[in-house]
């Protein structure tokens, strides 16, 4: 069940864990991409953080969609288009329910999957955030609840996958071979993503 | 890391209000924004022009803010795409009623944050067309990936599209004129050393005292080949030859030429560069009226060069040799 707090308890852990892993994402990036992954998701989820410092919301839809809306305005780059866009999908989804169910989180992780998708102009396998978003949300969808155990472990074994990929889109694709053998940064902090949301929902139950 | 700044939070902030200190007669920036417009806008029945991207690669793009070139220009963190709400406020700033055109370089980042403002713009009635600059043939150009990126070449996009909106023509016909530029200009660079994002602290990359990278991209991007250093007469071949082989290119046709310095390069070993680049063009019987050689699209603190060259015609030849006033390049 996801209320309002736990929408909170969300993002406030997506931006402990960001923090906590800002020079591993730089370091990933510097690697295959341009080297800002680690300090544009800082800056965001820092943003964030003072937005709930100042607001309090009614329901998690409209607390996700004010993340969405600082990730847009705030972090540039791919990322803040990506996050903030899917975000976006996630609270429109969620629209005005005061409680989300496990089913109904699935189904605006579906919208914020497609979101992604469809800003990156992405496709499976091609070393991007998606390959975490797509195989997590395949592997639970239908489910009545969710393990959060095994969405945490999920979300592991999808980045793991992605170091073997060969980059088709972002910066890390004009490397072409180069890129395998490097984790992908935006797969790294999209597991960041859902390791918060699991924490956050534990927490509550 | 050493770098001539304050602190790295305030960088794009305070290298903003040092160009509207230094060209108060031209610049102007919109309050609270990270964006430079020329001091008039918007030009009421002329076509608007928005260029942007990230920060670090001055004088690119607010030095090209004047008449005759962009009417805006929208700076994001050091290599980072401004945000959308950012690029909303420039295409708003500069619309003078005939619809806003949006120049974007081929980044990932880029394309999506000025597509998501040129949502919010339409949204708003606001005309907007936009295109993307895809110059660098040191990346292999192909459906599956993101494609190739868009380097110096973007400055002769905002010089005919610039002039092209100056003479009152639509904004079908400044988008015409910005994707035929496109279509003929290609470029590649090389780096001797690499460069230091101020709020990363280390270099994006490292190469040996010995060694150069060809096919280096703008952001310190790896490129397609690791070599020995050589002579600048043999590496201005090897980027020549990329270039000319990717060009529809006859003995007798004109070209434009720009020799790039990517930060810290002396503009002597620029020259020494060209001076190689000019028989190789010779050979070719390729005529060039003028080559403009300077820094123009850098990457921070990079040693290097890129070489760009575009195929002319006598409408892309008129439109380049119109006049423009901006700070780092004036015409007639």
């Amino acid at each position: 069940m996801i209320t309002t707090g736990t929408a909170e308890n969300w993002m406030e852990n997506f931006k402990e864990l960001i923090l906590q892993n800002k020079d591993e994402l730089t370091t990933l990036d510097q690697a295959i991409g341009d080297g800002d992954h680690g300090i544009n998701m800082a800056r965001g989820v820092q943003e964030m953080h003072a937005m709930l410092q100042e607001k309090t919301f009614e329901t998690p839809g409209a607390l996700l969609k004010a993340a969405a809306m600082v990730f847009i305005s705030k972090i540039g780059g791919a990322s803040g288009p990506l996050y903030g866009s899917a975000l976006m999908k996630i609270a429109a989804e969620a629209g005005d329910k005061a409680e989300l169910t496990d089913q109904d989180l699935l189904a605006c992780l579906e919208a914020g999957k497609k979101a992604v998708q469809q800003r990156g102009r992405a496709e499976t396998g091609e070393k991007t955030m998606y390959d975490v978003w797509d195989p997590i949300i395949n592997t639970f969808r239908g489910e009545e609840t969710i393990d959060w155990k095994a969405f945490k472990k999920a979300a592991e074994q999808a980045v793991d996958s992605t170091v073997d990929m060969h980059a088709k889109k972002g910066r890390a694709a004009y490397l072409g071979a180069r890129s395998i053998g490097h984790t992908d940064p935006g797969a790294f902090s999209s597991r960041l993503f859902f390791e918060a949301l699991a924490d956050a929902a534990q927490e509550e139950n | 890391m050493k770098k001539l700044i304050n602190h790295v939070d305030n960088i794009v902030n305070e290298m903003l209000d040092g160009m509207t200190a230094a060209h108060p007669n031209r610049l102007r920036r919109l309050e609270g924004t990270t964006v430079l417009v020329r001091k008039d806008a918007p030009v009421t029945g002329k076509v608007g022009i928005v260029s942007g991207g990230g920060s670090g690669h001055e004088p690119a793009h607010a030095g090209y803010v004047g008449p005759g070139m962009l009417d805006g220009a929208v700076a994001g963190e050091v290599f980072t795409s401004p945000t959308p709400d950012q690029v909303f406020e420039a295409i708003k700033a500069v619309d003078g009623g005939k619809g806003v055109l949006l120049v974007i370089k081929n980044y990932t980042g880029d394309v999506m944050n000025f597509e998501m403002a040129a949502e919010l713009a339409e949204a708003e009635g606001i005309k907007v067309r936009q295109v993307v600059v895809n110059d660098d043939v040191a990346v292999e150009d192909s459906s599956f990936t993101s494609g190739r990126r868009g380097v110096a070449g973007t400055v002769l996009v905002h010089k005919i599209a610039g002039a092209k909106a100056a003479e009152g023509a639509a904004l079908d016909d400044v988008h015409a004129a910005a994707e035929s530029v496109i279509k003929n200009v290609k470029s590649m660079g090389m780096s001797l050393s690499p460069c230091t994002v101020p709020a990363a602290g280390k270099p994006g990359f490292t190469l040996g005292e010995k060694e150069m990278e060809i096919g280096t991209g703008i952001h310190g991007e790896p490129g397609v080949e690791r070599t020995d250093i050589k002579p600048a007469a043999e590496t201005a071949e090897i980027l020549f030859n990329k270039v000319f082989q990717e060009m529809n290119m006859q003995a007798g046709d004109e070209a434009a030429v720009i020799i790039n310095g990517l930060g810290s390069t002396p503009l002597m070993e620029l020259y020494i560069f060209h001076h190689a680049i000019d028989r190789l063009l010779k050979e070719k019987d390729i005529r060039v009226e003028e080559a403009v050689v300077g820094e123009w699209m850098t990457s921070l603190e990079m040693a290097g060069v890129s070489f760009t060259m575009l195929k002319l015609d006598d409408t892309l030849k008129k439109l380049l040799d119109a006049p423009s006033n901006t700070v780092s390049w004036k015409r007639g």
